[in-house]
């Protein structure tokens, strides 16, 4: 297990306490180190948003960020913010833990999630029972706080409108 | 051997290096390796959408996930500071035999400046090496508890399911018949036939993942032995030719999988059978990687079996089984005969007895073509090899 950076945490609305934007509840995970490329993503999930690298190339969005567009080959990019939509692309409900997990915080969802963006990216699935996700379901990105200020990136159904 | 040489079949056509007086860089691990990449192709005038080969002397999967592209040409090989000779060497023969036509061997490593640079971007960088540097597994996976190898496979079984109907019944019942080819093997780690039910009946491990819808943990090792037609022909056993051979990849992580459902298969498999001038009919063994059940099915659809999203139904008849119409892993399989991690051995070793008629009790009526086709990663890496007996040629 890793932690990140001990730099010290933005104040951001929601972690002061008052409920304003309820954090999910911590559960032990692996604690993903930034890379030097990947440094503006995590720094961005201290403020809960989620952002994308776009190719400046091809004006597409990549993931995971990288040197090179596996689209145009590509070498420059630009973070812009996600929509915070997508859709369930496929999903597997983790009887036995993966590497990090706690088995006593029981089963859990792993999804593949398709973004709006054009871009899939793992994550899990939290905010209802575990045999009411389907693929192809409509999901939003919520967080879970890890232990140094930034957020891992998770989805929770789309509310009915 | 008869007059074949490599002499002049292929050229050096790029190359970069780089260093620095101070004896650090400020790039290393995959940035680094990408950078090397794309300056030797500057140098050659040629760019990655050229490349269809790729060599290092590590993880050369996730390196190729990492540059974005999907070579039918791999070298893994690590055999110390020679490896980028064995490299061209290697390389040489496969560019003169066609299976490539442009192949980058690169080397990155950065032991002095690792000193005092934490390992970036998780926890399996360590110091140096071939997983020195950013790990995206390690970033963009792990963190979710995804469960590999046994989650990856599970997620892909999911989007068939959901695309196409496809059954645990179904997937069951390739657990069912390799079972049975099993019990005909006396070294089979189980030997005790299961029903469709009994699979559905097992702990669910990774949904939609049973616990027999996986392959076992065993011990195991094997060899095969490779030379000349001619040459093959004064040795005492009957030879297992090669009629056809091809690789493709197109990933390292599940999350970076192009189409859950299609694997890389889908274009070795063709490949494969096109060198071979072998048809689906001519078929009589098929030994395919059956890590999971949804791997083998995925394989019945990428070589041409079937058709696509029609491998639930198509195994559903029992065909897979003893005295069936497409006999499928007839020791056993990894699910029931043995798998030790690496699996690929084994789909050689049958292949090559049954071939010879030396496979005892499960032994098929004179069979002249087998499939080998193995599944590298996690659904990532495919190589098909079409043998033959003497009749075949």
């Amino acid at each position: 297990m890793t932690t990140s950076d001990p730099s010290p945490t933005k104040p951001s609305p929601g972690d002061d306490g008052t409920g304003e934007l309820p954090a999910l509840p911590r559960r032990k995970v692996f604690e993903p180190q930034s890379s030097t490329l990947s440094g503006p993503f995590w720094e961005a999930t201290r403020e809960r948003q989620l952002v994308l690298p776009w190719c400046t190339g091809c004006e597409r969005a990549v993931w995971f960020p990288r040197e090179v567009c596996p689209n145009c080959r590509g070498t420059s990019f630009d973070w812009r913010p996600a929509s915070g939509a997508g859709e369930v692309h496929a999903v597997s409900v983790h009887h036995q833990p993966g590497l990090g997990r706690d088995p006593a915080d029981g089963p859990y969802a792993v999804a593949l999630v398709q973004l709006p963006e054009g871009v899939r990216m793992m994550s899990n699935i939290v905010g209802c029972a575990l045999e009411d996700i389907t693929v192809g379901m409509p999901v939003r990105v919520t967080w879970m706080p890890l232990s140094d200020g930034r957020h891992l990136p998770q989805f929770e159904p789309e509310p009915a409108v | 051997m008869t007059e074949r040489t490599l002499r002049g079949a292929t050229a050096l056509v790029g190359a970069t290096d780089a260093a620095s007086p101070t004896g650090e860089l400020d790039q290393h691990g995959r940035a680094l390796e990408a950078a090397m990449v794309l300056e030797a192709l500057d140098d050659a005038g040629l760019t990655l959408a050229d490349v269809d080969g790729l060599s290092c002397a590590g993880n050369v999967t996730g390196l190729a996930e990492y540059l974005g592209i999907h070579p039918r040409y791999f070298d893994g090989t690590m055999v110390g500071g020679s490896s980028f000779q064995l490299h061209v060497e290697h390389a040489a023969a496969a560019v003169a035999a066609g299976l490539c036509e442009v192949v980058v061997s690169v080397y990155a490593a950065t032991p002095r400046s690792d000193r005092h640079r934490r390992s970036a971007g998780g926890g399996f960088g360590g110091r140096g090496g071939p997983m020195a540097g950013p790990n995206p597994g390690a970033e963009w996976e792990l963190p979710f508890g995804l469960r590999n190898p046994m989650g990856s496979y599970a997620l892909a079984a999911s989007r068939h399911m959901a695309l196409y109907g496809t059954t645990s019944e179904q997937l069951a019942q390739i657990a069912v018949d390799t079972r049975a080819w099993a019990a005909l093997n006396p070294r089979a780690r189980y030997r005790d036939p299961i029903t469709v039910d009994d699979v559905l009946a097992s702990p669910m491990q990774v949904s939609p993942l049973h616990r027999l819808d996986c392959c076992l943990v065993t011990d195991g090792a094997g060899a095969v032995v490779i030379t000349s037609a001619e040459r093959a022909r004064d040795l005492p056993k009957p030879p297992a030719y090669v009629l056809g051979v091809a690789s493709c990849g197109d990933h390292s992580m599940i999350s970076q999988m192009p189409d859950l459902t299609t694997t890389a298969g889908a274009v070795s498999g063709p490949a494969a059978l096109a060198m071979a001038g072998v048809k689906h009919e001519d078929v009589d063994l098929l030994m395919g990687y059956d890590s999971f059940t949804i791997t083998a099915l995925l394989h019945l659809e990428d070589l041409g079996f079937c058709a696509k999203g029609e491998g639930g139904p198509f195994v559903e008849d029992g065909k897979l089984g003893p005295g069936g119409a497409l006999p499928m892993n007839t020791n056993g399989g990894g699910l029931s005969y043995n798998h030790p991690g690496m699996y690929g051995m084994f789909l050689l070793v049958e292949a090559v007895r049954q071939l010879r008629g030396e496979a005892g009790d499960r032994q098929l009526d004179d069979p002249r073509v087998a499939v080998a086709h193995g599944s590298g990663g996690v659904l990532s890496t495919m190589g098909t090899v079409v043998l033959g007996t003497e009749v075949t040629l």
